[in-house]
């Protein structure tokens, strides 16, 4: 069980919308071990990015066991869900989503903040995720100055800076081209090969879900199939 | 301070709007100092060393009211008293009735006694007044304003007294002009005219051997209190009683007789910052609203959602701070215009501007309330959705 970083059993969840209540996610089991590259996919609205939010403890199941990186998450309050968040997992999003008015090394520093690295510190933290991911030489450049490739190693930078155990990824090809995302995957491959990192990476793309070790079918709140590539 | 760079850019997300909303809040508290500084100065009359030896006796009921010229050889009388003068209000303007001019009639030689050493006058100046009786002596300021010569005549309005003849007109000739020795008090006498109260007093159509108000100087001003006291006495029960009063306190109630200036000042700066809650509140809000997923992406990083709050009550604090330390800065520089432009019996102090700093922490905490506990309370999934 050692090498096991996600597991979940039996989970649920159920979203309350005004009178409507709408259950996305049936009794859910699912093991992913250390160090593997998941992609998960299926059609839109099948729950991908619910179980996407459960994993990376943005949102909490509502019923079942979540055990990521050896935490409960379903039993922990929201502080406590803060804190587990900026140790253990780096979020990498479709849109990017990096603060416009940062430079590409400010938005890079922006997790290190939590922690009691000196600024000279953080400044080091974030060149160096840069230069990992390859955009060293835009740090100083702002979202806007930068391509949708480039924003997205920057996104990758900010989420391996504080050197998480899990990479949970939310369409990170989605808003980019075919060489760009090919590129993209390239550099989630090579985390998850050379460093160890565990990723969790959910997407409609099949040439993406190819990049991954192992493929996840959902469709309407449940796993469908399993396929090792 | 390691979130100093972070609020700072988030600040000015929207360069526009944040200046514009800085200069609305300067303006307020630009506003918020000079008035403060005013009201300051009315309820700390007792400011600064100046004066300390004078006392002033007016009727008790009101200081419109008039005093027996009589009374000026009891008040002599009292212990303690070094000088008696008196003086009564003209009320003058030149030609129109902005022109104001602080025109006193006074007794030469009692008043200038009673003010030894404040005056700068010539003594070719001051024999040619004495032995003029229609003659006026002008401060140098008022002389440059209207631009009188020595040797001139000057008619001035008086909105009180009418001559014999029923005209409220009186015509001076200026024999001479002064200046003052404290150059603090340059501001209060710049539109000062001092002629003579003989002249007034035969000239005058009623209130004659009356006099507006006497004008001590203490030999010890520790006991100027004791002595007012002694000189009130004198005259308690009559039909004109008195009221003694350090000349401080005097030139404020001089002044309060326009209205309640406590309140007047309460009531406008009460308007303008209820106007600027509205406005900064609905530009904090309109801020965090905007930055609902950026918000959320926070929080995903791991800030809690304490710290998300305190980042935005920063934003809010840091705005209110800025603007205010800047209006309160420039209020500072142009307290002197405004002591120059009516206010000269004042004195202004910076010490006034001192709980501007409370009302602006106050007033970013107002603002920055709402919208901090709304991103507080932020739901991360919701959030990167972009729903509100």
């Amino acid at each position: 069980m050692s090498d096991v970083i996600v597991s979940l059993r039996h989970v649920a969840k159920r979203y309350v919308r005004g009178k409507q209540s709408v259950e996305v996610l049936h009794d859910l089991s699912l093991d992913i071990a250390k160090g593997e590259f998941v992609a998960l996919m299926g059609p839109s609205g099948s729950g991908k990015t619910t179980l996407l939010n459960l994993i990376g403890g943005l949102d909490t199941p509502t019923s079942g066991e979540i055990n990521v990186a050896g935490q409960r998450l379903d039993r922990l309050k929201a502080g406590a869900l803060s804190r587990w968040r900026a140790n253990h997992v780096g979020f990498v999003f479709q849109f990017y989503n990096l603060m416009p008015m940062l430079s590409a090394q400010r938005n890079v520093e922006l997790p290190l903040l939590l922690t009691k690295l000196s600024s000279g510190q953080r400044k080091t933290n974030a060149l160096a995720a840069l230069t990992l991911v390859g955009i060293a030489d835009r740090a100083k450049h702002k979202p806007n100055e930068l391509s949708g490739g480039q924003a997205q190693r920057v996104a990758i930078a900010r989420a391996l800076v504080a050197d998480p155990t899990l990479l949970v990824c939310d369409e990170p090809t989605g808003d980019l081209d075919r060489k760009s995302a090919d590129d993209v995957l390239r550099l989630l491959q090579e985390l998850n090969r050379d460093y160890g990192k565990s990723i969790i990476m959910v997407t409609h793309d099949p040439k993406a879900a190819e990049f991954a070790g192992r493929q996840l079918h959902m469709d309407k709140g449940a796993l469908l199939e399993s396929v090792t590539t | 301070m390691k979130y100093f760079p972070l609020i700072w850019a988030t600040l000015w997300r929207r360069k526009t709007r944040t200046i514009l909303t800085l200069l609305s809040i300067v303006v307020a508290f630009l506003l918020f100092g000079v008035l403060e500084t005013v009201d300051y100065a009315f309820a700390h009359p007792g400011a600064g060393g100046a004066g300390a030896d004078k006392l002033i006796t007016t009727n008790k009921y009101s200081i419109t009211l008039s005093l027996p010229f009589s009374y000026t050889q009891q008040i002599r009388t009292v212990p303690g008293v070094a000088a008696v003068t008196w003086i009564s209000w003209f009320g003058a303007y030149y030609q129109e009735s902005k022109n104001f001019v602080f025109a006193l009639p006074i007794d030469t030689e009692s008043y200038f006694q009673l003010h030894q050493d404040e005056f700068i006058v010539s003594d070719a100046d001051m024999h040619a007044f004495e032995t003029t009786r229609t003659g006026a002596l002008v401060n140098t300021a008022l002389m440059q304003k209207f631009g009188w010569k020595v040797g001139g005549k000057v008619p001035l309005h008086s909105t009180i007294w009418t001559q014999k003849n029923g005209a409220l007109d009186w015509t001076f000739d200026i024999v001479g002009t002064f200046s003052v020795k404290d150059k603090t008090q340059q501001g209060a006498q710049s539109s000062t005219l001092l002629f003579h109260y003989e002249m007034f007093d035969e000239g005058r159509s009623f209130g004659k051997g009356n006099v507006g108000w006497f004008e001590e100087r203490v030999s010890d001003p520790l006991q100027s209190a004791a002595i007012g006291s002694r000189i009130d006495s004198l005259f308690a029960n009559s039909s004109n009683e008195t009221k003694t009063q350090p000349a401080k306190d005097f030139a404020l109630a001089f002044i309060k007789q326009l209205g309640d200036i406590g309140f007047i000042i309460r009531a406008i700066l009460g308007a303008v910052f209820f106007t600027l809650l509205f406005l900064t509140g609905n530009t904090m809000m309109q801020s965090v609203r905007e930055r609902i997923p950026e918000l959320a992406v926070l929080k995903t990083l791991g800030f809690s959602n304490p710290q998300v709050l305190g980042l935005v009550l920063s934003e809010s604090l840091l705005l209110c701070l800025l603007a205010a330390v800047a209006g309160l800065a420039l209020s500072y520089t142009v307290l002197p215009i405004v002591k120059e432009a009516g206010l000269q019996g004042l004195e202004l102090s910076a010490a006034a501007l001192a709980p501007g700093i409370g009302v602006a922490v106050l007033l970013s905490l107002i603002v920055g309330l709402p919208p901090a506990l709304r991103a507080m309370r932020l739901n991360i999934v919701d959030g990167l959705a972009g729903k509100r």
